[in-house]
């Protein structure tokens, strides 16, 4: 087996929402290239320890839990810990699966893109951003040494309409997480709750190196939009997103330094592939592992 | 008379009734139904009101329509003044329009279908679909290039009609689907026109035309 594919499967990757699938019901899928089937298991018996859902790849039970209102897998033999959301714990925010949206695209490009802030103003016209206030101002990236993750802080940014609940252009502030190869977290200023922040992730689960199902998710302040508006914000924009990540070329997302010249907006993205190719996490990336 | 329109953000079917009012400059009310992923068009709730379980749904003090064609008609016939939407005063123009539609409703079947399938997971016969589509976008093609030689802009004469609008929704998201528009350079021409016109809207999926984008940087 190759060590890229070998690494990708300790990792743990989104698979069905909480009560996606009905009692009884299963469905195909695929991670890292392997068929699995999701059966959501009949639990008609209360007192029985069959747990809700069971996933099999190639015939085999495989690891599961449940996290983030889904149902995340583990292929591997040695699964690494999943990492948190401490806000997914605050019982007073809106949590919002939005549903899977498959994107012909590398699961790194997907990750990728949602760490760019400069392409707001042109794939999220009048709502992430606008011309001409295209500028991005000097930020903070590192790598979280405790946590191992890549932190981008201090990020500013003109949105017209940076969330549903926005009443109009705001100065947003954000702050991004990559706590997984295929997982990204940013926390942005909350339009109706200043002092706090919103949460949005996308969680990447890799069909195989150029094929993804994403499952965006969110925790909110909003007591006033309801579930459909709220999910159909976030799919208004992720969906822009989706045609601009399938025709990105090459489909597989270079990591060594030296193919994509980076720019001031792209140090979360430089940071990013630099923490891959430091873990070795090179599913989907365009370059073998050395 | 203004309306509340049942939407769903990604819907083909959703985005001509928005395109035509927006175009007519027609105000309503939006009703965002979670069509993907809690399938509520498909709550009994939903089905009281529109029985096929789809979207679009538009509702008015007296009407109740659940098919997007009779949308369009409903919206062109009331707020268009120039009656060339909908053109009843030319019975060929009019005939030919209905014609349109009527195809539009096969590009729903076929690259609508496919699109569900390839974007957001829906189980789907993706061959036979994708086969149709391609079936489909070659007879709009071909009627577009005829229409070029005939010195004609659009689907049934020299001025769009709501058939333009309901056959530009999927012609224009077959990429979503997976279908390049590479080998249609006619469908490639009336879909940058139809971009272009006055008070175009845009969805995810469908850009406005670089032109007008330049115009709008310059004015503001
Ligand atoms: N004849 C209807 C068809 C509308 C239609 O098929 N809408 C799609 C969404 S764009 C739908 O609601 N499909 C139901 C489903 O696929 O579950 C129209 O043109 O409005
Ligand atoms: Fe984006």
């Amino acid at each position: 087996m190759n060590a890229a594919l070998e690494h990708a499967l300790q990792d743990w990757y989104p698979i069905a929402m909480l009560g996606e699938l009905a009692p009884g019901e299963r469905k195909q899928s695929r991670v890292l290239g392997i068929d699995v089937t999701v059966l959501a298991n009949d639990s008609a018996d209360e007192t029985d320890s069959t747990p809700p859902i069971t996933v099999r790849a190639e015939g085999a039970p495989v690891h599961v839990q449940q996290a983030f209102d889904h149902w995340w897998v583990c292929l591997g033999n040695a699964p690494k810990p999943l990492f948190s959301i401490e806000e997914a714990g605050e019982a007073d925010r809106r949590f919002v699966p939005c549903g899977v949206v498959r994107v012909a695209c590398s699961p790194l490009r997907a990750v990728e893109n949602f760490l760019d802030i400069a392409h707001f103003p042109f794939v999220h016209t009048g709502v992430l951003g606008a011309e001409p206030h295209t500028e991005v101002y000097k930020y903070d990236v590192k790598v979280d040494e405790t946590r191992d993750e890549v932190i981008a802080t201090n990020i500013k940014f003109y949105q017209p309409q940076a969330a549903k609940s926005a009443e109009g252009g705001i100065q947003t502030e954000y702050i991004y997480r990559v706590p997984a190869p295929m997982a990204a977290v940013l926390y942005k200023t909350c339009p109706l709750k200043p002092e706090a922040m919103d949460v949005i992730a996308l969680f990447v689960q890799p069909l195989d190196e150029q094929t993804c199902d994403v499952w965006p998710w969110m925790a909110l302040y909003d007591d006033t939009s309801t579930q459909a508006e709220l999910i159909q914000f976030q799919q208004l924009i992720f969906l822009q997103d989706r045609s601009i990540l399938e025709n990105q070329l090459p489909k597989k997302l270079p990591i060594d330094p030296g193919h994509e010249i980076p720019t001031k907006a792209d140090y979360t993205s430089v940071a990013y592939r630099r923490w891959l190719k430091k873990r070795g996490a090179y599913y989907g990336a365009l370059e073998a592992q050395p | 008379m203004s309306f509340t329109l049942h939407d769903y953000v990604l819907s083909g079917n959703c985005y001509k009734v928005r395109l035509l009012a927006q175009i007519l400059g027609v105000a309503y009310t939006v009703k965002p139904v979670d069509f993907h992923p809690g399938k509520a068009h498909k709550t009994p709730e939903f089905l009281a009101l529109n029985p096929h379980g789809t979207l679009p749904v538009l509702e008015s003090d007296n009407t109740l329509l659940t098919d997007s064609s009779a949308m369009l008609v409903w919206i062109a016939q009331q707020f268009d003044t120039t009656h060339t939407w909908w053109p009843t005063n030319d019975a060929h123009r009019l005939a030919l329009t209905v014609q349109w539609l009527g195809f539009s409703a096969k590009l729903t079947e076929s690259i609508g279908q496919l699109r569900l399938h390839t974007m957001l997971n829906r189980p789907a016969d993706a061959a036979t679909l994708n086969t149709l589509s391609t079936e489909n976008l070659r007879e709009l093609e071909n009627h577009l290039c005829e229409q070029s030689i005939r010195g004609l802009a659009f689907l049934t004469g020299d001025q769009p009609t709501v058939a333009d609008i309901a056959c530009f929704a999927y012609s224009a998201l077959s990429p979503d689907a997976g279908i390049e528009h590479t080998l249609y350079p006619a469908i490639r021409g009336w879909l940058h026109r139809i971009r272009c016109l006055e008070g175009f809207l845009t969805m995810p999926g469908i850009y406005e035309a670089h032109e007008t984008r330049n115009e709008h940087t310059a004015a503001s």
